[in-house]
């Protein structure tokens, strides 16, 4: 009995380290432990023997079982093994190969400019509000302090629809008139207009007959000149970075008084003096003032007991500054192997 | 223009740095563009001691030549060099016009050390034949030997390029406005030009009488002088309109642009003789003719102002003078006009009439009435002085001219609140003084009288905050916050709308186009869905800019051109825009066009092509997005310049919102999709706000069929049938197949639904479900004239 063990349990090693797939190896379960194989066979055997001889060959047996299941088991393990990784490895990829291009749509370089200044005005309590472009010479000029016949009317060049009557808005600024009217000479103010204008200028690098402003007015007690330059910091600071500087030079418009011109240090130079600032260390990005007391009082607001300022950029000269443009036209004409650039997050 | 030379003469600006003088003009608000100046270094008079020929040298003169410090050698070729005459000599280290530099040298083995010059090897005159033969300068006996011939000759000038704002365009561009600008910069002050001059007996009424028939002439004053000489102006005058940019002519033609130039008061000067006895101011008459002194004639319109001797036109008014009665190399006697026009009308007729001059503009700009009569006087004065006039007593006279005083009452602290500084009310004084603004103090009130010559001012606090504030200098403010209470601001109506979709698109891969509102004729027609009628403009610059856009779709096609004349292929654009109508409605739209691959991985062959059913994904995601999902319907509509099988019009609650389809290929042969949709219209809509709705626990039913239909038969309407037999328990429907060819007829088509049944409450049961389902096919058969495919 014990030679028998003994041989099978030599026939089935050798059989086993012959074994390189697991369809053999399954064979080998089924011939050997199955229930005609030679270990049943061996069982069935053990019935004419006597009860110590039952015990002794039941568990030599039961231990040639356990050995052979648990040899098969851990080979069966290296073979799937081996498999998975063949087949791993058959399903290797180049993955230098090009991405799926997801679409990604970008903004318009202008409107994101736009909506920088937005979200932080905005966070200093600005308002963003929105006027009509086709708008009547009444909020456009009158209003504002500029009477018909007046000549600061000649220098906007305006593309007039009824005579006199009705444009197309030249500025932002009705946008003002506006939403004083509405604060019916009450309500504080402090809102943004960004949006579209248009003036009679022929289209090359430099000038667009339709162009975007980006205008502020704020309106309450006891504003200064002082309070416009700290306001123009945070903004320039928020564009152009914290090393910007800042000053203000006097200016004319016919709608503040007092008129600035407002000035940041030039980026590209650090103020040393470039072409981009043709020298002087300056790049003017903005006009403003203090709200002039006769387009207070033509909105309803009491000069005596409301002040205010008002502030313009010119979203273009903003981006081309901020993104080194050098074409108006490119805002306009969406080329987009350009405007791809634009869908990312900017540096804080 | 200004010349410092010339303001010198109003205020004493002895040893200041003209440079520094610049910048300083420029903070407090008059841009000095460019400061020109025409100093050379190493320039000195010197006098010709000896002058003897060169001995290798048939044209050379070996000169020694006086420098008051030293003698020198130089050799020179002119022919006109010569013992005893001072010339100018740039010695060693001299830098002439051309980056020329003076060294020493050898000439022909003689030594040179320096050159003697001509005006023009000095940039003060034109290097013409003429000037060159005239060989070098010879100054005068008494030139003081040793020091700056510039400067002796007057011609060391310093030049200012303005570069003013509207505001102090008047008062800045003349001398003696100028002269108070840097005067109160520099806090001193002015002293104007003598007038003073005799005047004969005979008086001017005894020849002239004046009549003012037009509100547009408030102020008009005429001086008459007579036995002038015509002859050239001294060379001061010479040289200062030179300087300023005007040609000399004649002593009496100088005399009226130089004084211009120094009180900005144009002044007309006529040939008495030629005007007659009357002078009459009125409207022109509509189509009156007028020959100008540039021999041209003029046609005029009635709201013209026109100067006549009773009868026919002499003048137009503020603009130029008539060849009828201009002063000639004979003329002896002058009428000079020193007048006030209304400024609007001045600057319209030198506008028709295309004749701008130095005069029409400073009309233009307005005028103080002040310096009417004292250029009247100053031209008096120079007229005597440098053309023998004889000046006639008295003066014709129109005086309507409003001279109330401009005052504003206000506190230091009123200037100061305005500007964030702290001024004493003494300081204030002395701000004002440096101003020559007159004022009394009462209190700590201030009451000041505006000058006229500051047409810019008006009488309220900002004015002369603005005033007081560029002489401190912005430079000078300190940068503070308003103090307000804080809150967030927000995106108000539109806007937020406009916003939220745009960055919707964004995300869908579209990318943001900003194009123009004026657009062509021919453009302007296309995609009249909504039958709008466009503004047009009256006077437009050009015909591609003449009419405001009704749809934005035909500027997305021209970005689309634009790009693919580039070579880019894949085309994905969206604008968000206003648009107007003939009646100035506003309406916002947004526009989508979309071309070529929506997704792409070229290398595996896997796209996703852009077709109709692709760009109404996306405005079924916008509009779901937007809160509509279940409320709009796509419905077959034919619109123009789209494709007449694949376009559809966009219905929200029944009401037409917009289009959606391919561009008519007969326009574009490209197969490109465009959208457009109403923001006004769908802002205008209530949506419901969102609700949590939780999934079935309870497992679903799928059940798949397919109904043969005529091919006219949409998968929409027997969707809708589905949806109406289907009932409660049917909670989704899908399309998974269209199919024609074998078993199905030529005129028909198969379409297969995918129908999922649920119910959030239970599972079902197969029995109740096969119940619907049956009730499902059974309508669809009879209401769409369908058949149930493999029956």
């Amino acid at each position: 009995m014990k030679e028998k063990v003994n041989s099978i349990q030599n026939e089935i090693e050798q059989e086993l380290n012959k074994v390189t797939d697991l369809k053999e190896l399954n064979d080998i379960r089924t011939r050997y432990l199955g229930k005609k194989g030679p270990i049943a066979e061996l069982s069935s055997s053990l019935a004419s023997l006597s009860i110590e001889e039952k015990k002794e060959f039941g568990a030599i047996l039961n231990n040639l079982k356990t050995s052979v299941n648990s040899k098969i088991d851990s080979i069966k393990n290296k073979l799937e093994m081996e498999e998975l990784n063949k087949k791993l490895e058959s399903e290797k990829i180049d993955i230098s190969l090009p991405a799926t291009k997801i679409p990604v749509g970008a903004p318009n370089i202008l409107e994101r400019v736009v909506e920088e200044i937005e979200e932080l005005l905005m966070s200093m309590g600005y308002d963003v509000v929105d006027g009509p472009e086709i708008e009547e010479d009444k909020f456009n000029f009158e209003m504002l302090n500029i009477p018909k016949g007046h000549p600061a009317r000649d220098a906007q060049d305006t593309f007039y629809i009824e005579d006199e009557k009705i444009l197309l808005r030249s500025q932002t600024s009705p946008v003002q008139a506006r939403t004083m009217l509405k604060g019916e000479g009450k309500t504080p103010i402090r809102m943004i207009c960004p949006g579209k204008t248009y003036r009679r200028d022929d289209d090359d690098a430099t000038h667009s007959h339709q162009f975007m402003q980006i205008e502020g007015l704020l309106v309450d007690k006891d504003i200064s000149l002082s309070d416009l330059k700290g306001t123009f910091d945070v903004i320039a600071k928020k564009l152009f970075g914290e090393d910007c500087k800042t000053r203000f030079r006097p200016s004319y418009y016919q709608f503040t008084e007092p008129s600035v011109e407002t000035d940041i240090s030039c980026f590209a130079c650090k103020g040393t003096g470039c072409s981009l600032c043709k020298n002087t260390g300056w790049i003017t990005v903005s006009g403003a003032g203090m709200v002039h007391p006769n387009v207070l009082r033509n909105c309803g607001y009491d000069p005596e007991v409301w002040s205010g300022f008002a502030f313009g950029f010119g979203a273009e000269r903003l981006a081309m500054l901020k993104y080194g443009i050098n074409d108006i036209r490119a805002f306009y004409q969406t080329d987009l192997r350009e405007v791809n650039t634009f869908d990312r997050k900017d540096v804080d | 223009m200004i010349s410092l030379n010339w303001v010198k003469d109003y205020i004493d600006l002895e040893g200041l740095d003209l440079k520094e003088l610049a910048v300083k003009v420029t903070k407090a608000g008059i841009n000095v563009e460019k400061v020109i100046t025409n100093h050379i270094d190493n320039l000195v008079i010197g006098e010709v001691l000896e002058c003897v020929a060169h001995p290798d040298s048939d044209h050379l003169h070996v000169c020694k030549v006086n420098l008051g410090d030293r003698v020198t050698q130089i050799v020179c070729g002119a022919t006109n060099v010569r013992a005893g005459i001072k010339v100018i000599v740039a010695v060693p280290g001299a830098i002439l016009p051309g980056n020329f530099e003076i060294k020493k040298s050898t000439i022909r083995g003689v030594e040179s050390s320096g050159m003697i010059c001509a005006l023009f090897e000095l940039g003060l005159e034109e290097k013409t034949e003429e000037n060159y033969n005239k060989g070098i300068h010879e100054l005068d006996a008494s030139a003081p030997v040793g020091t700056d011939p510039l400067a002796y000759l007057g011609l060391d000038d310093t030049l200012y390029e303005l570069d003013v704002h509207k505001h102090r365009n008047n008062d800045c561009y003349y001398h003696i406005g100028f002269a108070y600008e840097i005067a109160s910069i520099l806090n001193k002050k002015v002293t104007l030009p003598a007038s003073d001059f005799k005047e004969i007996e005979d008086n001017i009424n005894n020849h002239f009488s004046l009549k003012v028939e037009t509100e547009k002439c408030p102020y008009y004053l005429a001086k008459m002088v007579t036995d002038i000489e015509i002859k050239e102006s001294p060379e001061f005058i010479k040289k200062r309109l030179i300087a300023a940019g005007m040609r000399p002519i004649n002593n009496v033609v100088d005399i009226s642009n130089y004084v211009m130039l120094e009180y900005g008061q144009p002044m007309h000067f006529f040939d008495a003789h030629k005007l007659g006895d009357k002078i009459v101011v009125r409207d022109a008459l509509e189509s009156e003719q007028i020959t100008t002194l540039d021999e041209k004639m003029r046609t005029l319109k009635s709201s013209d102002i026109v100067i006549t001797d009773g009868v026919k036109p002499v003048c137009i008014a503020g603009v130029m003078g008539g060849l009828n009665t201009d002063v000639d190399a004979n003329t002896k006697t002058i009428l000079i006009e020193s007048a006030i026009f209304d400024a609007t009308s001045i600057r319209y007729t030198a506008s028709h009439l295309n004749l701008r001059s130095e005069a029409s503009i400073r009309y233009g700009k307005g005028l103080n009435y002040e310096y009417t009569k004292s250029a009247m006087d100053r031209a008096c004065h120079l007229l005597e002085k440098y053309a023998n006039a004889q000046i006639l007593s008295g003066m014709v006279m129109h005086d309507k001219i409003d001279k109330t005083p401009k005052t504003v009452e206000f506190k230091a602290d009123d200037v100061n609140k305005l500007l964030g500084i702290t001024i004493s009310t003494s300081d204030m004084e002395i701000e004002l003084d440096r101003l020559d603004f007159k004022y009394t103090l009462d209190g700590d009130t201030f009451k000041v009288t505006i000058p006229n010559r500051r047409l810019d001012i008006d009488p309220n606090v900002n004015d002369i905050a603005e005033e007081i504030g560029r002489l401190y200098g912005y430079h000078n403010l300190v940068s503070t916050l308003p103090r307000i209470s804080l809150r967030r601001g927000e995106y108000i109506g539109d806007v937020k709308y406009r916003k939220l979709l745009s960055k919707r698109l964004r995300t869908l891969g579209l990318n943001e186009c900003k194009t123009y509102t004026l657009t062509s004729p021919d453009m302007a027609k296309l995609f009249k869905y909504d039958e709008k009628k466009n503004v047009v403009l009256p006077n437009p610059m050009s015909v591609d800019k003449s009419v405001l856009r009704t749809s934005i779709i035909p500027s997305l096609i021209n970005i689309y051109d634009y790009n693919k004349a580039r070579k880019v292929n894949d085309v994905l654009l969206y604008e968000i825009s206003k648009v107007y109508d003939i009646d100035y409605n506003e309406e916002t739209k947004v526009s989508i066009l979309m071309k070529g691959n929506y997704l792409a991985n070229n290398w595996q062959n896997n796209v996703i092509k852009v077709d109709f059913y692709l760009i109404k994904g996306i405005v079924e995601n916008i509009l779901d997005y937007l809160g509509f999902k279940n409320r709009y319907t796509f419905e077959v509509q034919e619109i123009s310049d789209m494709h007449p099988g694949m376009s559809a019009a966009i219905l929200l609650d029944r009401e037409q919102i917009g289009i959606v389809g391919r561009v008519h290929p007969s326009f574009k042969k490209d197969d490109i999709f465009v959208a457009e949709l109403s923001l006004t219209k769908l802002q205008d809509k209530q949506i419901k706000a969102i609700k949590y709705k939780e999934a079935s626990k309870y497992p679903e039913i799928s059940k798949d069929l397919a109904f043969v239909v005529k091919k006219n038969v949409t998968a929409g309407e027997i969707m809708s049938q589905i949806k109406r037999s289907g009932g409660r328990l049917l909670t989704n429907i899908d399309v998974f197949d269209i199919y024609t060819g074998e078993n199905v007829l030529e005129d028909e088509k198969s379409i297969a639904y995918s129908l999922t049944f649920s119910d959030p409450t239970r599972t079902l049961q197969e029995d109740e479900v096969n119940t619907v389902f049956h009730k499902i096919i059974e309508e669809v058969e009879k209401k769409c004239n369908a058949r149930l495919r493999d029956k």
